[in-house]
């Protein structure tokens, strides 16, 4: 098996994280706004968890990088906070993977809210700390439509055979 | 041979990579360095040009639905409706010529005035329009992305409003973007002037888009709800006598030495599409918001 694993396909990886991260910025009606999901993060979760090997620590800092210019913030705010989380999920992964997808989606709110926390932590830090809870509620976003996510980027990797 | 088998099993689903650890510890010292540099020194500014201009197409395609839509729209509008938009606003340019009349008089008559009293005159200033790229994702920092940067000619302090009052400031200008500070992010604050009475003081930001703490106004003072906030022209970064905000509670405590007066800022900050920025001549000051009281001496 290991001798004919593919190792193509790291353009489906890139387009994923580039859709993801469109998808972040696109604009929400006020109310849902607080819950809008951090889709890169989950997707790096997936990639983590789907494609260990290949994915790791150092793609996550890499993409968390251009985060911190695309969102705003400190250069290595995100990038510290995503190489925690594809950590975690590199460690963590064939206990996640091994679960159905709701309990799945349980694990993710946790990883999801480490990376919130870690973000605002640093924002503290330099005088701007959170005010209310509000800051995890895109975790929770991020739990709610995980089983989505998955679904569409395992098939993704299925259909391209991304191995 | 079945136990063993599960065991393995299990040993399988907790096995650490150990080099995972090590990993881990080379990139968060690399980020929490990166961090302290940035913050501390600025000395990442290049490093941010380069991927902000990497990152820059992005913005453009996370804009082009909205483009599109709007284009097509004005492509494919009636004619019936254009022509009355255009009434509509050909009438508002009639009522707004009037105004300006009045206040070209005004001015003149200002102008003169501050001559015989030799007092600086107020230089016009230039305007540039930019729009909105994205909003912070952080919601307890009120920082917007314009889609406007140094090589259309801005620069870091340049005062952003929109139509009905101030926003903010530039903080960070790359090639072809910048991002600006609105008046209520709470590192932020802003020299005004109550219109009514004349009394100076400062606008802090609160941390809510609708909210600016006048903190620093004694019980004596003079001040209602109501009033209408100007910014003072001190410290050289914002002209003179362009709206801030009005204020909305005036509460007295006779325990502290200060009345907690709140303001609403007039610009409409949840809602900002397009911003106009005020190149009211070369920053007097520093450009670095930390010595922002130093100002320059001939």
């Amino acid at each position: 098996m290991t001798t004919t694993r593919q190792t193509g396909g790291g353009w489906v990886i890139a387009i994923s994280f580039l859709l993801a991260f469109l998808i972040s910025e696109i604009p929400l009606p006020s109310g849902l706004d607080r819950f809008r999901p951090d889709w890169v993060a989950m997707a790096l979760i997936y990639w983590c968890m789907a494609l260990p090997h290949r994915v790791g620590i150092g793609v996550g800092w890499g993409v968390g990088l251009l985060l911190d210019v695309g969102r705003g913030g400190l250069l290595g705010q995100h990038a510290l906070a995503l190489a925690v989380v594809a950590y975690l999920t590199s460690q963590a992964y064939r206990r996640i993977r091994a679960a159905p997808l709701w309990q799945q989606a349980f694990s993710v709110l946790i990883l999801l809210a480490i990376e919130r926390i870690l973000i605002f932590w640093i924002s503290g830090v330099i005088g701007y700390p959170p005010q209310d809870w509000w800051y995890l509620a895109p975790a929770i976003g991020g739990m709610v439509l995980w089983p989505l996510l998955f679904i569409v980027l395992r098939d993704v990797r299925r259909y391209f055979q991304v191995g | 041979m079945a136990a063993l088998k599960s065991s393995r099993r299990i040993r399988y689903l907790f096995a650490v990579n150990p080099t995972a650890v090590l990993q881990l510890g080379l990139w968060g010292a690399l980020s929490i360095a990166m961090m302290t540099v940035d913050h501390r020194y600025h000395a990442l500014d290049r490093v941010r040009d380069v991927l902000a201009t990497a990152v820059y197409p992005l913005h453009i395609l996370v804009r082009l639905p909205i483009n599109t839509q709007n284009w097509l729209t004005e492509k494919w509008a009636s004619r019936s409706a254009l022509l009355e938009e255009n009434a509509q606003l050909r009438e508002k340019q009639i009522f707004l010529n009037v105004q300006l009349q009045k206040l070209i008089t005004l001015e003149a008559e200002n102008r003169r005035l501050r001559s015989l009293l030799e007092s600086a005159v107020n230089t016009p200033e230039r305007v540039l329009i930019a729009e909105l790229l994205a909003v912070d994702f952080d919601p307890y920092r009120h920082h917007i992305l314009l889609n406007r940067g140094r090589q259309h000619g801005l620069y870091v302090g340049q005062p952003v409003l929109d139509q009905y009052g101030v926003i903010g400031q530039i903080i960070r200008a790359d090639p072809l973007t910048s991002t600006a500070i609105l008046i209520t992010d709470p590192n932020h604050a802003l020299p005004i002037q109550i219109n009514r009475t004349g009394v100076r003081t400062l606008a802090l930001g609160s941390g809510k888009l609708h909210e600016l703490e006048l903190p620093h106004i004694a019980h004596n003072e003079d001040v209602k709800v109501g009033d209408v906030l100007v910014t003072s022209g001190m410290g050289g970064r914002f002209p003179r006598g362009y709206p801030v905000g009005t204020v909305t509670a005036v509460e007295f405590d006779p325990g502290s030495p200060f009345a907690r007066i709140i303001a609403k800022p007039l610009a409409q900050l949840d809602r900002i599409r397009e911003v106009m920025l005020l190149e009211h001549e070369p920053p007097i000051i520093a450009p670095d918001i930390s010595d922002a009281i130093a100002i320059r001496t001939p």
